[in-house]
C-alpha cells in the first residue's frame, strides 16, 4: 500500500486532528537507538556465533573474513562495547522521564512496557483470533508479543552483557568469583547468545516485518512514522485512548521523509537478510 | 700354543708342496683377465640380449677390486669351471663366506623372510643396497650405503609405487615424506652427519617388518626406545609417563612416539601438529576431547587456529601423568603455573575454572548442571511458545492481508 492511498483512507474525524493522516510512534532517540541495536546485535552475531559452530567450515570461514579468532574477538568487543552504549543511553532516557520529567506513565498504564494482566487475556485473545473463534483483541499501544521482545532484549542485555563483562576481564573477576564461574558465564553466554539470535531473527522477523501482513517490512522503527489509519485498525485502544484525550494532535506528523523511508528500507532489508543467512546457517547446524 | 700349532701347520704345507706338484694338475681357477677377455667387450651380450660387460675400471675402484678379490671369490661356481664359456645362469654370489655376520643378520630380516617365502619376491638382496662390481665401504661418498646416501637407496624401492602403492603419499606414515622432515632435511638439506637415516631406526641387515615382527626396532613396544638412543633424556621423561609406564606393562594401545609425530614426516613443533594432537589425543580420551570442544580452547581450535591451548600445552607432551599425581602439570600442585604459561599474572581463583568441564556430569559441578538444564528448558520453552504462536498466527495474518486487500478493491475506505 502506497503512502498516498494510506493518506486517503485515514478517516474524516482524524483528518481534523491529523490532517496529513500520519502519525509519530517513534522519535528519533529511539530510532537511532534502534539502529545502534541491529548494527551491533549483528555484529556480535556474526563475530560470536561461529565459536559456538566451530566444527562447521561455514564457522572457519567466517572468522577467516574478519581476519582470524583475534581480530574477530576484538570486534566482538566492539560491537558489544556498542550494545552496552545503546543500553546505557537507553536506561538513560528512562531516568531521565521518570525523575526528570516525572513521565510515570512509563511505569504502568497503557503508554507503559510493563506487562499487565490486559496482556494475558489479549495474548488469549489473540490465539482465539488465529483460530477463528473470537475478534481480534484491542491492542494499544504496545502488544504483549511487542512486550516479550523489549523484555528479552533488556533480560539478554543481562544476562549476555554480565557474563560477557566477565569471560572479558577473567583476572579482575577472578578477584571476587571462583573460577568454575566462568564455566558458568560461558555457558549462558553461548546459550543466552543462541536464544537471543534465533529468536530475533524468526520470531521478531516474523512478527514485527515478515508476516504477510507487514511484508516486506515494517518501516515505522526507521521512519518513526505510521499512518493514522494503522493505528486505528491494529491498535484500536490507543486511537481511542487518543482520540479520548485529545492526543492525536500532539502526535500529528507529516508523510514519511523519502529519503528517509528509502535509507530505513535498505537497512532494514540487508539486516533482514543477514539474520536470515545466519539463523540459516545455525539451524542448519544444530539439526543436521 | 696357537702360534706353535700353526708353525707345525706351516712346515708341513711346505715340505706338503712338491708332493702336491707332483700330481696331476687340478683345474686352474680363471683369472680374472681370463673372465675380462669376454667380459670386457661392451658389445658382449647374453642370448635375451642384456649386456654382459664388465667395467674393469669400475671393479678395481670397488673395495672388491682394490684388495685383489678376483671374480671367482664371489663366483665361486666358476672356480672348477673348465668349460668356457659358461653357461648363463649361475649361482647369486654367496657373501657369507667373507660377511657371515652380516649375512646372519639378513638372515633374520623381513626382506629375507620375503624372499623365502616366494621366488617371485623382488626383496632386497645384497647386491640391491650395496651394488656388485661397484661396491664401495659405506664410509666412501659415493657407496650407495654411505650415511648421506642411504635413503635414496633405499628409496628405490620404498618409494617407488610400483612396490608399494602408497609410497607417494604424504600422510607420515610413508617413507617418501623423510625427504621433508626435520631428520630429512637435517641430514639432505644441512648435511648433519648425526642426523638420522633409514638405518639408523630400521636397522642395517637385520630390517624386521614393524607391523609382522615384533622384534622390530620400530614395533610399536619398541618406538620409544629406538627414538630415545638419539632423544635420550626426553625418553627418561616419557618412561615415567603414566603412557611409558602402561607401555613397559605390555599395554602398545598407548601412545608411542610416533603416534604424535608421524613415522617419516616428523617436523618440528608446528601449528599444525598442535591441532592434530587434539585428534590423536582423542581417539582415546574421547569424552575430554568433547569437553574442551565446549571451551573456547576447543572451540577456537576446531575453527583450525593454533592459538589456543591443545593438550600439550596443559598435559605437557611426554610427561603426562593422571592428575592426582603431584608430578601432574594439572594436578593442584602445578595447575596455577601450568595456567601461567598463557595468562600471566591469574591467581588461585582463575584457575578452578575447568577447562574440561561437563554439563552433564551433576558429580563435576552441580551449578552448571543446573544452569544448563535451566537454559535448556528456557530455550526449548521460548521457541516452542513462538514456535506455534508463530504457525497459528501466518493463516490468520495471509487472511486478514487479503481481506483488507479486498476491501480496498470494492472502494471501501476503512481497512
Amino acid at each position: 500500500m502506497s503512502e498516498e492511498s494510506f493518506a486517503a483512507a485515514a478517516s474524516p474525524t482524524a483528518e481534523v486532528a491529523a490532517p496529513t493522516g500520519w502519525v509519530r510512534r517513534f522519535d528519533g532517540y529511539d530510532r537511532s537507538l534502534h539502529v545502534l541495536l541491529m548494527v551491533s546485535f549483528l555484529g556480535l552475531a556474526f563475530t560470536g556465533l561461529p565459536l559456538l559452530f566451530s566444527d562447521r567450515a561455514w564457522a572457519a570461514q567466517l572468522s577467516r573474513v574478519v581476519g582470524g579468532f583475534q581480530p574477530a574477538g576484538f570486534l566482538h568487543r566492539v560491537f558489544a562495547a556498542c550494545m552496552l552504549l545503546t543500553f546505557g543511553l537507553h536506561l538513560g532516557r528512562l531516568l531521565k522521564k521518570i525523575f526528570g520529567d516525572r513521565d510515570y506513565g512509563i511505569l504502568w498504564g497503557p503508554r507503559s512496557m510493563v506487562p499487565r494482566p490486559e496482556d494475558l487475556k489479549q495474548l488469549v485473545g489473540h490465539v482465539r483470533w488465529f483460530v477463528g473463534r473470537g475478534p481480534r483483541p484491542e491492542f494499544d499501544r504496545y502488544s504483549y508479543w511487542e512486550k516479550f521482545d523489549y523484555w528479552a532484549v533488556f533480560w539478554g542485555m543481562g544476562i549476555i552483557g554480565g557474563s560477557g563483562l566477565m569471560l572479558w576481564f577473567p583476572k579482575f573477576w577472578a578477584r571476587f568469583v571462583p573460577g568454575d564461574v566462568f564455566n558458568v558465564a560461558l555457558l549462558i553466554h553461548g546459550e543466552e547468545a543462541l536464544l537471543a539470535t534465533v529468536f530475533i531473527f524468526t520470531v521478531h522477523f516474523f512478527n514485527g516485518h515478515l508476516r504477510p501482513e507487514k511484508f516486506p517490512m515494517d518501516t515505522v522503527i526507521f521512519t518513526g512514522v505510521l499512518p493514522l489509519d494503522e493505528v486505528k485498525h491494529e491498535r484500536p485502544a490507543e486511537y481511542a485512548r487518543l482520540v479520548a484525550e485529545g492526543g492525536l494532535e500532539r502526535i500529528a506528523a507529516p508523510p514519511p521523509d523519502r529519503e528517509i523511508l528509502q535509507r530505513g528500507r535498505i537497512l532494514g532489508t540487508t539486516a533482514v537478510l543477514l539474520g536470515l543467512l545466519l539463523v540459516t546457517l545455525t539451524l542448519y547446524a544444530l539439526l543436521s | 700354543m696357537r702360534m706353535r700349532f700353526g708353525g707345525v701347520l706351516a712346515a708341513f704345507l711346505l715340505t706338503a708342496a712338491p708332493l702336491r706338484a707332483a700330481a696331476p694338475a687340478p683345474p686352474k681357477p680363471p683369472a680374472n683377465d681370463d673372465c675380462l677377455a669376454c667380459h670386457e667387450d661392451p658389445s658382449a651380450k647374453r642370448a635375451d640380449g642384456s649386456s654382459l660387460f664388465v667395467d674393469k675400471k669400475i671393479f678395481d675402484g670397488s673395495v672388491h677390486g682394490a684388495a685383489g678379490a678376483s671374480c671367482v671369490d664371489c663366483h665361486t661356481d666358476l672356480a672348477k669351471t673348465t668349460d668356457f664359456p659358461h653357461p648363463e645362469k649361475l649361482a647369486k654370489p654367496d657373501c657369507s663366506g667373507c660377511h657371515a655376520q652380516q649375512v646372519e643378520d639378513y638372515g633374520k630380516s623381513w626382506h629375507a623372510a620375503s624372499r623365502a617365502k616366494s621366488p617371485l619376491s623382488k626383496a632386497a638382496w645384497c647386491s640391491d643396497c650395496h651394488g656388485s662390481h661397484d661396491i664401495q665401504r659405506s664410509s666412501d661418498k659415493t657407496s650407495r650405503t654411505n650415511h648421506f646416501n642411504l635413503p635414496a637407496t633405499c628409496m628405490r624401492c620404498h618409494g617407488d609405487p610400483k612396490f608399494f602403492p602408497r609410497a607417494g603419499g604424504a600422510d607420515g606414515s610413508e617413507p617418501m615424506s623423510f625427504h621433508d622432515s626435520i631428520h630429512g632435511k637435517a641430514l639432505e638439506k644441512s648435511g648433519l652427519k648425526i642426523a638420522p637415516n633409514c638405518a639408523t631406526c630400521h636397522g642395517t641387515h637385520e630390517i624386521r617388518s614393524p607391523r609382522r615382527d615384533p622384534k622390530s626396532t620400530v614395533a610399536r613396544a619398541h618406538v620409544p626406545s629406538t627414538c630415545g638412543t638419539c632423544h635420550s633424556k626426553i625418553l627418561d621423561e616419557y618412561a615415567t609417563s603414566i603412557h611409558g609406564e602402561q607401555l613397559a606393562k605390555g599395554n602398545t594401545g598407548v601412545p608411542v612416539c610416533s603416534d604424535c609425530h608421524s613415522a617419516h614426516a616428523i617436523a618440528s613443533s608446528s601449528d599444525a601438529r598442535r591441532l592434530a594432537i587434539l585428534r590423536e589425543c582423542g581417539g582415546c580420551h574421547e569424552r575430554q576431547l568433547k569437553t574442551y570442544r565446549d571451551t573456547y580452547h576447543g572451540q577456537v581450535s576446531a575453527m583450525g587456529f593454533s592459538r589456543v591451548a591443545t593438550c600439550a600445552d596443559c598435559h605437557t607432551a611426554h610427561e603426562i601423568h593422571p592428575a592426582g599425581d603431584p608430578r601432574s602439570s594439572v594436578g593442584p600442585a602445578k595447575r596455577l603455573t601450568t595456567c601461567q604459561r598463557c595468562h600471566p599474572g591469574v591467581g588461585a581463583s582463575f584457575v578452578k575454572y575447568d577447562p574440561h568441564a561437563d554439563t552433564h556430569d551433576r558429580g563435576r559441578s552441580q551449578l552448571l548442571w543446573a544452569t544448563s538444564l535451566f537454559m535448556k528448558i528456557l530455550l526449548v520453552g521460548v521457541f516452542a511458545f513462538f514456535g506455534i504462536h508463530t504457525v497459528l498466527w501466518f493463516p490468520r495474518s495471509v487472511k486478514a492481508r487479503r481481506d483488507a486487500n479486498g476491501k480496498r478493491k470494492n472502494g471501501e475506505r476503512d481497512v
